[in-house]
């Protein structure tokens, strides 16, 4: 445990300096270094002990660190407590109000006057504190479109944070009040997560995508198979990483918290690069710079997995648990009362695209209701000029506005008593959805799509 | 029989006794407390009304002051929600011993105050109703009915510390910092 200074110190402002890119020579030997994982790397350059000296403190696995953090975020369902306990502790000031980020997204816009309430508490402190509000865009798709650069360290309230993973972010997720402690210091202890390396290999057949790879994978597992830990996917050819587009990496990314993972980190490449010109960050011009970590060929990994993606089936997961995986062919013919397409795991383009694709020149079931909720407002955008909107209501699905709604059972999708729904949202828990006797199953959008249609789990493979 | 300090929300955990409510594998957040629930308040109180919502909706009546919660691998799993153990804490629920914790769940426990003890040998040795005894001070457990002493995984020195004044809040208000933050 280091432990350096007070934060009643009134350098503070000073001593919290992130490297940009004139100093990041200073930590070339850590960058180098070919015997450090990923998350070894960044918590050695982002530790405060190295940042506001000139040691070069190496922080290996398991050791306890307090770093200094890039971007803190909370939602609108985890926001209030973090406002509530800073409140408690009668902190009046942040330590810097353009790392803080507000995101109303889970109940967005307000489903009833409860959430309004709480909405407006946000709306408050942000007004108070002149920090970032983002409203009816997902927070992790928000921050990958605009906020995100390589080498951040990204603290969220919200469990999916790891998904910015995918642009090579140390990103993970934490509670309310602890939030409330970063906003104020700008800093937090982590403990270094050890790593797991997982080599992807093979091309993809048709009607496979990355939610069945790691859907896949965590069937393998279990939910708690990379609990406290890293992990490192790493590509086994070019021709491999190409079929990884940046939404393919961040459904990875993200889907990772349900086997535990701390962080799951994709490495830096011309996808990365190409991803970053076309979605500009707005941040631009802050200290955040691009730090550019590529784990080491010798780091220690606890474990090492190889996925061959063209050993892969359609993967149909639940109910109740994720790590309860299925081929959809053991799944068929189950009857579903509604199929929805959205969330913070597979409500990019990417997946809008292909159930448009799908359900073009088709009609979804008359017993199936089917629900399509894009990630993001960029999301929602494009989807309405590339002309998918069109289609998906000339199918009879409905469209709805950017939030985390239906995933989470609070509105524009939830579940009635033994209501059965197949979903490409992040979790299938008990009462997930609403009632607690309605049966959630998790899919890629194209399984999600083809059930749609036939009303049934279907095999997307027949449609494509 | 709690000894609780009613001066604040957060308990000041030296030994607690209770009764064990068992469960298994995989308790995750959503079963602890459902979303629709936990995002319609920010009252303590009203959150405990859903605790165990997943499970038993009515957990909360039948559970007496102090009574505590031993389950298998993974508790807390899912989601980051704070509310998960705040929703244990004012329901009554004195401390939670699990064979292993997910991460998130893990750190808000400390957090917020609520005990939390990982004994990864606790399964099978604890009935529910069984009488237990919680030492927090040196994490040690006694079932009373079969006279076993279990230890449980030490923890660093500073989150112990932030649990023994009630929790992260209730520490910032007495010294002022962080417990991570050594003055």
């Amino acid at each position: 445990m280091q432990t350096t200074f007070s934060p009643s110190s009134s350098t503070l402002q000073q001593q919290h300096q992130t490297p940009n890119n004139q100093d990041i020579s200073r930590y070339k030997n850590i960058i180098d270094d070919k015997s450090l994982t990923f998350a070894e790397k960044i918590i050695s350059i982002k530790n405060v002990e190295t940042s506001n000296t000139d040691s070069k403190k190496m922080c290996m696995s398991g050791d306890i660190v307090i770093v200094n953090v890039d971007l803190a975020m909370a939602q609108d369902s985890t926001g209030p407590l973090a406002i509530r306990s800073l409140n408690e502790m009668g902190i009046e000031n942040l330590y810097d109000s353009s790392k803080v980020l507000l995101v109303l997204d889970h109940t967005f816009p307000a489903a009833d006057e409860k959430v309004a309430n709480l909405h407006a508490m946000i709306r408050d402190f942000v007004s108070k504190h002149n920090c970032m509000l983002i409203q009816g865009s997902i927070s992790h798709q928000h921050i990958l479109e605009q906020l995100a650069t390589p080498g951040m360290i990204i603290l969220g309230a919200d469990s999916h944070t790891c998904q910015a993973g995918c642009i090579s972010a140390f990103a993970t997720g934490i509670g309310s009040t602890e939030i409330a402690a970063v906003w104020t210091t700008g800093q937090l202890w982590l403990q270094v997560p050890e790593t797991i390396q997982i080599k992807l290999s093979g091309t993809f057949n048709k009607g496979i995508f990355a939610r069945d790879l790691i859907l896949d994978h965590i069937g393998k597992v279990g939910e708690d198979g990379a609990n406290y830990k890293a992990l490192e996917w790493k590509f086994s050819n070019d021709y491999v990483k190409r079929q990884f587009s940046m939404d393919s990496r961040a459904c990875i990314s993200n889907a990772s918290m349900e086997c535990g993972a701390k962080i799951s980190v994709f490495p830096i490449d011309e996808i990365t690069t190409k991803y970053l010109d076309d979605y500009p960050r707005i941040n631009n011009n802050n200290e955040a710079e691009k730090i550019v970590i590529h784990p080491g060929n010798s780091a220690k990994h606890v474990d090492e997995y190889e996925i061959e993606c063209n050993k892969i089936e359609p993967q149909v997961s639940g109910p109740d648990n994720v790590d309860k995986v299925h081929t959809v062919g053991e799944m068929a013919n189950i009857e579903i009362d509604q199929a929805f397409i959205g969330s913070s795991t597979n409500g990019r383009i990417e997946d809008m695209e292909i159930v448009a694709r799908m359900l073009k020149g088709r009609k979804v079931h008359k017993n199936t209701r089917c629900v399509i909720t894009p990630a993001s407002v960029k999301v929602y955008e494009d989807a309405i000029k590339r002309g998918y909107v069109e289609i998906y209501i000339e199918s009879g699905a409905f469209f709805t506005n950017s939030t985390c709604g239906a995933c989470v059972g609070t509105h524009l999708g939830a579940l009635g008593e033994n209501e059965i729904c197949i979903s490409s949202s992040s979790r299938n828990f008990v009462g997930r959805m609403g009632a607690l006797s309605s049966k959630v199953y998790l899919a890629s959008p194209a399984t999600v799509a083809a059930s749609a249609i036939e009303g049934k789990i279907a095999d997307p493979r027949r449609y494509l | 029989m709690i000894m609780r300090d009613q001066s604040h929300h957060g308990i000041n955990p030296v030994n607690l006794k209770g009764k064990a409510w068992v469960f298994g594998d995989d308790i995750n957040t959503d079963i602890i407390i459902p979303f629709r629930f936990k995002s319609r308040t920010n009252d303590p109180y009203e959150m405990a009304k859903y605790a165990m919502y997943g499970l038993d909706p009515d957990f909360h009546k039948k559970i007496s002051k102090g009574d505590i919660v031993v389950a298998g691998r993974n508790f807390g799993g899912g989601s980051s929600r704070e509310q998960a153990p705040v929703a244990l804490k004012y329901a009554g629920i004195s401390a939670i011993i699990a064979e292993s914790f997910a991460r998130i769940f893990y750190r808000n426990a400390f957090t917020i105050g609520l005990p939390i003890l990982e004994i990864s040998e606790i399964k099978g040795k604890v009935n529910p109703q069984d009488d237990l005894k919680i030492d927090i001070t040196n994490f040690v457990v006694e079932n009373v009915r079969t006279n076993e002493t279990f230890y449980a995984r030490q923890v660093p020195e500073f989150m112990r510390q932030m649990l023994l004044e009630g929790g992260l809040v209730e520490y910032y208000k007495k010294y002022k910092h962080f417990p991570w933050i050594q003055s």
